[in-house]
């Protein structure tokens, strides 16, 4: 995970056949820009991070779902909840499942773990969009190999 | 149409915070009750769930903006309502 880039997610551990859900992993730094301010003396993630994570996590499996064709844009948070500081070098787990596809939206129930515990949650709606013309597609394709997104099964060639 | 026009009405009034006394089946979701399109969004979502269908939005935004459409036909409420009819008389043929 690099956070001063909105890195977020390191691999995505597994997708499931039918599209419905998605586990991701990102390791958090223990060296990170974004800890100088959040906080000094005391670091730890910001919320607003985590749930760019939860985001991003959800965004690989939309990714999925449409092959690559559209890209996923975040629209809406709703019920996100921060249950726990999260700290350098904890290993979180992301998952998120659709609850909705519709026309050019969709709704997903998001969660990130910590050993097993709860310790974040949101509801996400994003809206699907066709590419920004420009390199936006390709830079995302890239991405998706560096971070273990299996290409072959779910993106057009 | 009056079924599902309460239903609707009953979203919008609960996802927007809209008095649902003043929804009516002549409203128009953009023009008289202010709803923006990100709204919209929670509106189809709650559509889609409560009726088992799937509102074509991408469609109906392509229609209307190549003018082949008015927003009048999707988004005055009663006509809203009647293509919610077609959608879910279509998935039960």
């Amino acid at each position: 995970m690099r956070p001063e880039v909105f890195k977020m997610i390191d691999r995505v551990v597994s997708i499931d056949p039918s599209l419905q859900k998605i586990h991701c992993q990102g390791l958090v730094p223990e060296e990170s820009s974004i800890f100088e301010g959040h906080f000094p003396g005391y670091p730890i993630m910001p919320g607003v991070l985590l749930i760019e994570a939860m985001a991003q996590t959800t965004g690989w499996l939309v990714l999925a779902r449409n092959r690559f064709n559209k890209m996923p844009f975040l629209a809406t948070v709703k019920e996100a909840k921060l249950r726990t500081f999260v700290l350098p070098g904890q290993n979180l787990d992301l998952y998120s499942e659709i609850l909705h596809e519709g026309s050019g939206f969709v709704v997903a129930k998001t969660q990130a773990m910590l050993e097993g515990k709860l310790i974040c949650s949101a509801e996400l709606t994003f809206r699907v969009l066709p590419w920004p013309e420009g390199k936006m597609k390709p830079v995302v394709m890239k991405v998706a190999e560096h971070v273990s997104f299996p290409l072959a099964d779910f993106a057009d060639a | 149409m009056s079924s599902t026009f309460d239903t609707v009405a009953s979203i919008i009034a609960e996802t927007c915070d809209i008095p649902r006394d003043t929804i009516t089946p002549d409203s128009h979701a953009i023009d008289d009750l202010g709803i923006d399109s990100l709204d919209f969004l929670d509106i189809a979502f709650a559509i889609d769930k409560a009726f088992g269908i799937k509102l074509p939005l991408e469609q109906w935004t392509q229609e209307v903006n190549d003018g082949k459409a008015t927003t009048e036909q999707y988004f005055v409420l009663k006509n809203l309502c009647a293509r919610i009819d077609e959608l879910v008389a279509a998935k039960a043929a």
